[in-house]
């Protein structure tokens, strides 16, 4: 942090707009407050006690000064307790929100399948794309609820990770099945390699899956037609590597710093036309992090991307 | 042909479920709350339930748990349905003796029919 920023930091009445409380209600301004009045009555105790002997002065400037302490400390509890209604406020509305989102969006995505089965004779080639459409962009939305849900549970740390024994090679073997269809759709050739012998790890199995659906998506999705996609595994000491490589359109430079931001998306990737939320990578990190490992990515513009992620066995 | 009581309040879902599972050859039956669920469950005695989490009257966790607990209907496999996707959620309802828990929005319909069947084998 450099000074500017650190200047920012430590400012309280920066800190108070920031979360739209006034002074009275910011811990961040009370609590210099409290150490201000505490020395200040120090001093003056010590002046007045000098000058005036007498004990009653004393108590009676210790007692003012616990007064004012007590104000300061209650109004500093009262300023974290709306702190914390808010953060908790918050993660019940996400919780709300998405499952009363997820009932409509399984309605459309439903009546969809249901006109689907049932008229696919009678519909023309038109009204068959535009039912398609529909479903697609239905999907999106269902992501992003997903997507959301997710993050929110990860921030605020309820994320419940379930470390469990997991074959690695059978998990993406699997996934692998999942995304033939996918992979076929853009023409896309996709090989899984394990360079060693794989030793079954201890990590949590659903964020696992949530890593590696969402590298391999994004690979799959940013190559254009006749792509090849490479998945390779390796233990190194006592961590697994995983590696998704593809040859696709790849991170322009400028952007590479920021592509495991929330909603980032690159430039780029307009060009392409290709959907996606901006929450996947950051979501990613987030649980690799979590699991105590550690991720990166190589990339180069027009020549495709390189995402590694390396965990601990346990 | 396979009797499923599909226990759900939403009639969009209603809809679609039954309309499309009459078409995969199975006679359906809706139920729009955890209370008149759990009366058919004992009046039809149905081979499948699909079962909603969040109901009025009674929740699918009461519907579920009364299900298993009476011996003439615990052996009816339960497909639990929902949009609550919480682990505890998840546990609790596998815990009660359902079969299978399908985040709706993540299935389409096809693929719950798929689960249906492998369930019924």
């Amino acid at each position: 942090m450099n000074t500017k920023q650190l200047c920012h930091h430590l400012n309280p009445f920066a800190q108070c707009t920031k979360y739209h409380l006034t002074l009275w209600q910011c811990p961040s301004f009370l609590f210099p407050l409290t150490g201000l009045v505490t020395i200040t009555a120090m001093i003056s105790t010590y002046l007045i006690a000098i000058k005036y002997t007498q004990p009653e002065i004393v108590a009676l400037i210790v007692i003012a000064v616990t007064t004012i302490l007590i104000t300061l400390g209650y109004l500093v509890i009262r300023g974290f307790e709306q702190l914390a209604q808010a953060n908790q406020m918050k993660t019940e509305f996400v919780s709300i929100a998405s499952h009363q989102l997820r009932t409509p969006l399984t309605g459309i995505k439903w009546m969809i399948d249901l006109v689907m089965q049932q008229q696919t004779k009678s519909l023309t080639e038109d009204q068959l794309e535009t039912f398609k459409s529909i479903r697609e962009n239905n999907q999106r939305m269902i992501n992003l609820v997903n997507d959301l849900l997710d993050l929110s549970r990860l921030e605020q740390g309820r994320f419940v990770f379930k470390p469990e024994t997991i074959y690695l090679d059978k998990l993406l073997k699997e996934l692998l099945k999942e995304y033939t269809q996918l992979a076929k759709a853009s023409n896309t050739k996709i090989s899984l390699e394990l360079e060693t012998d794989i030793p079954p790890i201890t990590q949590d199995k659903r964020g696992l899956g949530l890593v590696l659906h969402n590298l391999i998506d994004n690979a799959i999705r940013y190559t254009k037609e006749q792509g090849q996609v490479k998945i390779k595994l390796l233990s190194k000491g006592n961590l697994i590597r995983c590696e998704v490589k593809d040859n696709g359109v790849g991170i322009p430079a400028e952007d590479q710093k920021k592509i495991f931001q929330k909603f980032f998306r690159s430039r780029n990737v307009l060009k392409y036309q290709t959907e996606g939320t901006g929450l996947g990578l950051f979501i990613t990190k987030s649980i690799i992090k979590a699991s105590k490992g550690k991720m990166g990515f190589w990339s180069k513009e027009g020549q495709g991307s390189t995402f590694w992620f390396e965990i601990p066995i346990k | 042909m396979k009797t499923i009581l599909f226990i759900e309040d939403e009639p969009t879902l209603q809809k679609a479920v039954g309309r499309f599972l009459e078409k995969e050859g199975y006679d359906v039956k809706i139920a729009l709350d955890g209370e008149s669920g759990l009366a058919m469950i004992n009046k039809i005695k149905p081979s499948l339930v699909l079962l909603d989490l969040i109901l009025p009257k009674k929740d699918g966790f009461e519907v579920l748990a009364e299900l298993k607990q009476n011996p003439e209907t615990a052996n009816i496999p339960v497909i639990v349905l929902t949009n609550l996707e919480g682990s505890d959620d998840v546990e609790k309802a596998l815990s009660l003796g359902a079969t299978t828990y399908l985040v709706k929005a993540n299935y389409d319909l096809n693929e719950v029919v798929q689960r249906i069947r492998e369930t019924l084998k």
